[in-house]
């Protein structure tokens, strides 16, 4: 219990993983997904999964938005970049994601003008500090993130800057969820929700898994005792036959969400027909694009992409089983050989909160309860 | 990628929608344009994703979220995240029109 002692709420998570015991009917399995990429890299690290019976099963979900997003939209950002003398700009994380011609930071080190930001308010200010280069921020995220990107936009419209442009990237979270629960072969149980998305989307979106799925929902907060309660509180729906999305994380998340975000990604952004997933392949209605209001800022409208190509991602990469809950990281044959932290194959190993990087920095991580 | 650091509000700037926060020592700028509909007070907690504080939270969750900032090895990274932020100077310097 290293790790979870170092919390003040240690007693509590004892007594929940007790009563987690209790309410796990031994003859079944429980697989439970946890969605968000922030959920997982908590669970390996505090190894909180050894807490629970050898019958509840956690399975990685997709929401990691590196460890998603598809060599052919690094390849076209780095490309509209180079063809158009934009300066490239993303976050840290996005900086090893790898295209199919490398990352943008090997794009860098071939001379690329790449640069690492903390916020699109810094690729905006990037712009308006050097007025006679175009600045182009690549955007991903899921929809806590997507806001910020909106805001910005307006920010920069509003303050009339013409040089400053978005490649837009961002994704929904439950658009994934739905097609993973199409799927022939799919297994789950139930769904941790992510706290984070929900502060902006609230809980309503995911009514259609309780309801039309008939799989219960639990929107979790990221501290250790938050997880172990968002699991008993999954198992209880399951032992009182209730199927419904409840929010663990009421302390921080308004079942409503924040409604001022929503408004600024709705004003800026609409539904693409289709995006594609790293693993899962194109999903309709599961990416933004920017409103024709704001062509100005879109790169993908003002700028050619001219001979992006794409090379086909090695076959031997097992990352959409991962995602899909159907293979663990371990039994992929390139995990930990070839496909590693420091030389990710896969995007799952390129983020701490991919399945496949936080189990293979956290394999030794082991407690007792 | 998806980073939650809670700062501590030490200065509004209503004029440019932005206030002064406190994270871990650093003190930095940041957007408050996502908190127009519950709005924030000098000392209030917020939440703060990208430079963009995201929602408002209560001292005892900013304390055990730092916490779990701490324990999960990712509290050099937020710091980072927060230095990091580069925008407040330019609107320091050019004390650009208010929206």
């Amino acid at each position: 219990m290293k790790y979870v002692d170092e919390f003040r709420n240690a007693e509590l998570i004892k007594r929940t993983a007790e009563e987690i015991r209790r309410l796990a009917d031994p003859d079944r399995r429980y697989r439970i997904m946890e969605i968000c990429g922030g959920h997982t890299h908590a669970i390996f690290r505090f190894g909180l999964h050894q807490l629970l019976p050898k019958n509840i099963d956690l399975v990685h979900g997709p929401g990691c938005p590196v460890c998603v997003l598809p060599s052919a939209r690094v390849d076209e950002g780095l490309e509209i970049a180079r063809g158009n003398d934009l300066i490239f700009t993303a976050f840290g994380d996005m900086m090893r994601v790898p295209g199919s011609h490398g990352s943008p930071l090997e794009a860098k080190a071939r001379g690329a003008e790449v640069r690492m930001v903390y916020s699109p308010l810094d690729a905006l200010k990037l712009a308006q500090d050097n007025p006679d280069r175009r600045v182009m921020f690549f955007a991903i995220g899921f929809e806590t993130t997507t806001p910020s990107t909106a805001l910005t936009i307006l920010r920069a419209r509003e303050r009339g800057v013409s040089n400053f442009l978005v490649h837009c990237n961002h994704i929904m979270v439950p658009p994934p969820i739905r097609a993973i629960l199409d799927m022939p072969d799919m297994t789950l149980d139930a769904f941790i929700g992510p706290g984070h998305v929900s502060t902006v989307i609230g809980c309503e979106p995911y009514r259609f898994i309780a309801e039309a799925y008939g799989k219960p929902v639990v929107v979790s907060g990221f501290e250790p005792t938050d997880l172990m309660q968002s699991i008993a509180m999954i198992l209880r729906q399951f032992r009182d036959g209730r199927c419904e999305v409840e929010n663990q994380y009421a302390r921080a998340l308004p079942w409503d969400g924040n409604p001022a975000a929503r408004r600024a990604m709705e004003t800026v952004f609409e539904p693409r027909e289709s995006f594609e997933w790293r693993g899962l392949g194109f999903i309709p209605g599961s990416g933004y694009r920017i409103r024709e209001e704001f062509a100005a800022f879109d790169a993908e409208a003002v700028c050619e992409a001219p001979g992006v190509t794409t090379l086909p991602s090695d076959p031997r990469a097992r990352c959409g089983d991962v995602l899909k809950g159907a293979l663990k990281p371990s039994e992929c044959e390139l995990f930990g050989t070839e496909c590693t932290p420091e030389t990710p194959v896969g995007a799952l190993m390129v983020s701490s909160e991919g399945a496949c990087a936080a189990q293979f920095k956290y394999a030794h991580v082991t407690i007792s309860a | 990628m998806c980073l939650a650091i809670p700062g501590q509000i030490r200065e509004l700037l209503p004029d440019d929608e932005m206030a002064v926060v406190d994270v871990m020592g650093v003190r930095r700028k940041i957007s408050m344009q996502m908190l127009v509909d519950e709005p924030a007070t000098e000392g209030d907690w917020v939440l703060i994703h990208v430079g963009f504080a995201m929602s408002k939270i209560s001292d005892e969750d900013a304390r055990e979220q730092l916490r779990v900032l701490e324990a999960m090895g990712d509290d050099a990274d937020a710091q980072a995240e927060a230095r990091g932020y580069a925008f407040g100077h330019a609107e320091d310097e050019s004390g650009g029109p208010a929206s």
